[in-house]
């Protein structure tokens, strides 16, 4: 049975990660990298590593990031931020990651999922959104990390983004996201009514609960999460065993490597 | 003659596959030489992304050919993804796209309605024991992706199954020197390097693959 997964995500400021986690056995908790195989050691079933870096000057840090991190980690990993253009998802994709996430770069300039697509192939092209409420039942998309109102009904974007050839749609809720009381369930179900991609819900894990309503209340495939994950609040195991003892399907945290 | 010989007709995958291999010891060698693809002693075939722009490059370096002799020379061939779709006879996907025709039967897509593509950790039931699966447990986890999967036209080239919301599709298949996976052994985990372990391990010490009962 296909089983549900746990995709710890984390910021990565000119190759640094920004909001540490706590493990306590990790040399360094600033290295991405040792950040990475820590949580495949404890069964993350992928990886998401967001690039926040600002400078220009200093975006080259990430794919040195990426190739290390592909080195060691035997697990699919997302990358996102500052994706501009194709030449971008190439570097990306060349330098280890397995799919890259597109957000305002997707929402201004649509051709370029497809494009995406054509060029590396529908499942390595992650759709991302990030999106507020505006009215019960209606949300819209915002860009430029949520910074910039576009009007833009967001349930009509996913379409959109599904049939230009999206691989995966990655749904973030501006209003949840931080708060730690839970992922938006309305915009989830909207969702998985409107798409038949892979959903991965994002913005507002606090509680194991709040993964358990995400993917079966709100029918999302996978669910992101960072902030449950600091300051070492709950591990991937932890949260593997809670969803496992209410039935969801998840793959078991496998032995070290043999 | 080149060791193992990872076939590179710009297929996505292929620096990851690298990896894992190297994770098992060895440096592969990366090409696109029809010579070197026949004269190697181990193949892997990898691949992600569309079966046309697969077949058409694998045909524009002339690789098509050179897979097909390396195969029928019997020497250990592992195909990964759409390297294991692209050893059928047609793909459906987008079309009618002829592939190599090692295994009879057609590659066709997963039903309207369903969540495509089928993306994550799912497991692989095998139905008899087979050397490149060698100290992987029974319904072990691997990491797949893929809207379209085999339909062979011989279910004895079956090596594994797995269900995906009631449709049950091979998920490993091969005949002799042949072992093809739908899922990703480079991006499952331990088991998945464990997969590569084997098949490198078997390939230089027996230069087969080949379970040994099928092999007598």
């Amino acid at each position: 049975m296909l089983t549900k997964r746990i995709i710890p995500c984390f910021d990565v400021d000119r190759g640094r990660v920004v909001k540490g986690v706590s493990f306590v056995d990790l040399r360094d908790a600033g290295d991405p990298v040792e950040l990475a195989r820590k949580h495949d050691q404890d069964g993350a079933d992928e990886l998401v590593f967001l690039d926040i870096t600002a400078s220009s000057s200093e975006r080259e840090s990430v794919y040195e990031v990426i190739q290390r991190t592909a080195d060691q980690v035997f697990i699919p990993l997302t990358v996102g931020g500052g994706v501009r253009a194709t030449g971008d998802v190439r570097r990306m994709l060349e330098a280890g990651a397995d799919k890259v996430s597109i957000n305002t770069a997707a929402f201004e300039r649509p051709e370029l999922i497809t494009e995406g697509a054509r060029g590396f192939g529908s499942q390595c092209i992650v759709v991302a959104i990030d999106v507020r409420r505006v009215a019960p039942g209606r949300w819209d998309v915002f860009t430029y990390g949520g910074r910039t109102g576009t009007g833009r009904d967001a349930v009509e974007w996913a379409r959109e983004a599904e049939e230009r050839g999206a691989g995966e749609l990655l749904v973030t809720s501006m209003d949840t996201d931080g708060h730690q009381e839970g992922y938006d369930l309305p915009l989830l179900r909207a969702m998985r009514e409107a798409v038949h991609l892979p959903l991965i819900a994002s913005g507002g894990a606090g509680k194991p609960e709040h993964l358990y309503d995400a993917l079966v209340e709100g029918g999302a495939d996978a669910v992101l999460a960072a902030s449950i994950f600091h300051f070492g609040a709950y591990t991937v195991p932890d949260l593997k065993r809670y969803l496992e003892s209410r039935g969801v399907a998840v793959r078991p945290v496998e032995p070290t490597a043999p | 003659m080149a060791d193992l010989v990872i076939v590179d007709y710009g297929a996505g995958n292929l620096r990851s596959v690298a990896r894992a291999v190297a994770r098992a010891g060895v440096e592969a060698q990366i090409s696109a030489d029809p010579h070197t693809v026949e004269g190697a002693r181990a193949l892997i075939l990898p691949g992600v992304g569309a079966a046309a722009d697969t077949m058409r490059n694998l045909r524009e370096r002339g690789l098509d050919g050179s897979i097909r002799d390396y195969i029928a020379s019997g020497r250990p061939f592992l195909g990964v993804c759409m390297g294991m779709q692209a050893l059928f006879d047609v793909s459906e996907e987008e079309g009618e796209h002829p592939c190599l025709g090692v295994f009879a039967g057609r590659i066709v897509r997963f039903p309207r309605g369903m969540t495509v593509p089928h993306m994550g950790w799912n497991t692989v039931h095998l139905r008899e024991p087979h050397p490149v699966f060698e100290g992987i447990p029974q319904d072990s986890y691997f990491y797949f992706v893929h809207s379209y999967y085999a339909a062979p036209a011989d279910p004895a080239v079956v090596v594994g199954e797995t269900d995906y919301l009631g449709v049950r599709f091979p998920s490993a298949v091969g005949r002799d020197n042949v072992l093809a996976t739908q899922f990703h052994p480079e991006k499952s985990g331990p088991w998945g390097l464990r997969l590569y372990d084997n098949f490198v391990r078997l390939a230089r010490e027996r230069g087969s693959i080949a379970p040994v009962a099928a092999a007598r």
